[in-house]
């Protein structure tokens, strides 16, 4: 059985969050252990009532371990997993590189 | 003056078979069993590739490291490379798409599963498109490629599929080399990086090579050139997978541009010009040659080698088709009809080979070598507009015969988006890209294009069109000899001037 889990001080529930600049890559998805992640459009998401932040099931969020782009999973406080510099700064979430390559037409 | 082929046995036996860069010989010195599997391939073998189609489904998003010259976020639909593509399928629609591809094109005869992602980085989506199409459509041989890292724990699974071919991306054996490749892998749930990252990714790589080679599945290396990086240790790569009993290693260039927005790209890492890749092809030596035409196709290419029919079968397309067992069948039958039809053609074009006279010895040991470019949309022929051409076979003809170098992407207008280029432009890089070759063999050619290929020094030859390519390049060459353009004193003189 599920149980919600409510972290300490802020009373909120453990959910992580898949925001703006993920690059729907499909790789946090099949890891999941309580399938939270859906594909979805602009981006993929994470059912917050599904989430529990991989917590005894695993030593750290597995989305957060595979995740290729930094700052687009973040914790309840809004703070990134992946936070800018840690996977080499270069695929980071925001802002787009400036030559955009993509063609649109 | 006829210029045999190196194929023929007297070049076998003027050096070994394995370093003399012959395509055919090579093909024979292979062992039956091998030559078995490879022969109607059309990504391994050359003869098999003008003949046989191949497609990829696109099932395996997900990918377990990063690789400094990838970039998942673009999906950029002017692009041709290794993991880009349009629309990722569920296992079901890629069983779909195939069994419609494989109607609609009976030269299909082989279904790989190589991304965009890795294919072992999503099991039960690859198997389960294997399973189901061993049942459905049996006569089509499996392949996957895989950057290695679950290989071990896969390797059961793969045998228990069927699958025949295997493709592991190998880009070092040397974990300092690999730290500047590979920033971090997924391993054992979590991600590790740095140089650990990449001893971890090399020990599985090269146990799951032992591994399969072990159970009798064909396997393949694929390496990327970064010049600088893992240039020079490609040969010691080249010499251990196949000493592990790779049957094939195929060295790619690092396609790299900043607007890919890859680690490579962003920090300038450039690749390597065609002339570092080929030296590097010849200092790997070998079996080698018979790759020479990969081209680095799409995770969702359908098509003869070298095409990519892939608008034609798009998702909503396939679905809007009926596929019922009896169609399956019918369709299968036709295949099957059409590969013995084929293999019986290349059996006797292989003992033709055999049996054709032994010209060499009389040829005249002088002439220098000519790279020459031929523009070709499949068949063997040369039979494409110079201007359709978006790439070019070349070719290297001397006084010991014909030898196949590789294909080159020609540059390509970008459908006239204001970042792309002008014509103009484009010609003037794919001048560049064809600056070692003396003559470009193609059906038809624009005037202003010839003026400027000619004035490159790039001689341009629409005479002839439809031919046999091997045969155009040859009776090419003779003529050049025959004019006197090829002696090695006047090309030193011309060199000078
Ligand atoms: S933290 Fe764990 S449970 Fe939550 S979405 Fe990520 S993988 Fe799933
Ligand atoms: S791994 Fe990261 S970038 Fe990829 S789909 Fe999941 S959240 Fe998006």
């Amino acid at each position: 059985m599920r149980t919600l889990r409510l972290s300490k001080g802020t009373g909120e529930k453990m959910a992580l969050e898949i925001v703006e600049g993920c690059v729907n890559c499909w790789a946090c998805l099949p890891l999941c252990p309580n399938e939270a992640i859906v594909e979805a459009h602009p981006h993929f998401l994470i059912e917050p009532s599904l989430c529990s932040e991989c917590v005894e099931a695993f030593a750290t969020p597995q989305c957060a371990a595979i995740c290729p782009v930094e700052g687009v999973i973040i914790d309840e406080l809004g703070q990134a997993l992946n936070p800018p510099g840690s996977l080499g700064g270069i695929i980071a979430g925001l802002p787009a590189p400036a030559a955009n390559p993509q063609v649109g037409a | 003056m006829t210029i045999p082929h190196l194929g023929t046995p007297v070049s076998a036996s003027g050096c070994s078979a394995g370093s003399c860069g012959s395509k055919s010989a090579q093909m024979d010195a292979l062992s039956a069993d091998t030559l078995k599997k490879v022969q109607d391939h059309p990504c391994y073998s050359e003869e098999a590739h003008h003949h046989f189609a191949r497609m990829h489904v696109a099932v395996a998003p997900a990918c377990n490291i990063q690789c400094n010259y990838c970039n998942r976020k673009y999906d950029c639909s002017n692009e041709s490379r290794p993991g880009v593509v349009s629309e990722v399928l569920t296992p079901k629609q890629a069983v779909k798409k195939t069994l419609a591809v494989a109607a609609a094109i009976p030269q299909m005869s082989v279904l790989g599963i190589a991304g965009p992602g890795d294919a072992l980085a999503n099991p039960e989506r690859t198997f389960s498109v294997f399973r189901e199409l061993q049942q459905r459509a049996p006569d089509i041989k499996l392949c996957l490629s895989t950057n290695g890292l679950m290989l071990p724990e896969y390797v059961a699974q793969i045998a228990a599929a069927n699958v025949d071919h295997v493709t592991i991306t190998i880009n070092c054996i040397d974990p300092d080399v690999g730290a500047q490749i590979y920033p971090w892998i997924f391993w054992n749930h979590r991600r590790v990086m740095g140089r650990e990252a990449a001893e971890i990714l090399i020990a599985q790589q090269q146990k799951g090579l032992e591994m399969l080679v072990a159970r009798g599945i064909l396997v393949k290396v694929n390496s990327v050139m970064i010049p600088g990086i893992n240039d020079a240790h490609l040969q010691e790569v080249s010499r251990v997978v196949r000493a592990k009993g790779a049957f094939l290693h195929n060295v790619m260039p690092l396609i790299s541009e900043a607007e890919h927005g890859t680690h490579f790209g962003l920090t300038g890492q450039r690749g390597p010009t065609p002339e570092e890749l080929q030296t590097l092809q010849d200092a790997c030596a070998g079996d080698m040659n018979m790759m020479r035409h990969c081209r680095q196709c799409r995770a969702d290419a359908v098509g003869m080698l070298g095409e990519d029919r892939g608008a034609d079968f798009t998702m909503d397309k396939v679905e809007a088709m009926e596929i019922d067992a009896q169609f399956e069948q019918a369709a299968m039958q036709r295949r099957l009809a059409l590969r013995e039809a084929i293999n019986a053609e290349l059996e006797a074009k292989r003992n033709a080979r055999h049996a054709a006279p032994v010209l060499q010895f009389h040829a005249p040991k002088r002439g220098r070598p000519v790279h020459m470019a031929v523009a070709s949309s499949g068949g063997g022929l040369i039979n494409q507009h110079f201007g359709h051409a978006k790439e070019f076979l070349i070719y290297e003809a001397s006084s010991a015969g014909v030898r196949f170098l590789g294909p080159r992407k020609a540059a390509q207008y970008c459908g006239g988006e204001s970042d792309c280029g002008e014509a103009e432009n484009t010609l003037a890089r794919t001048i560049a890209v064809l600056a070692d070759c003396e003559v470009v063999l193609c059906s038809r050619i624009g005037f202003e294009p010839w003026g400027k290929l000619e004035s490159a020094g790039i001689m341009p030859n629409g005479e002839h069109a439809m031919e046999p390519i091997e045969e155009a390049v040859t009776a090419v060459w003779s003529e050049m000899l025959k004019a006197g353009k090829l002696d090695v004193a006047a090309f030193e003189d011309q060199k000078r001037a």
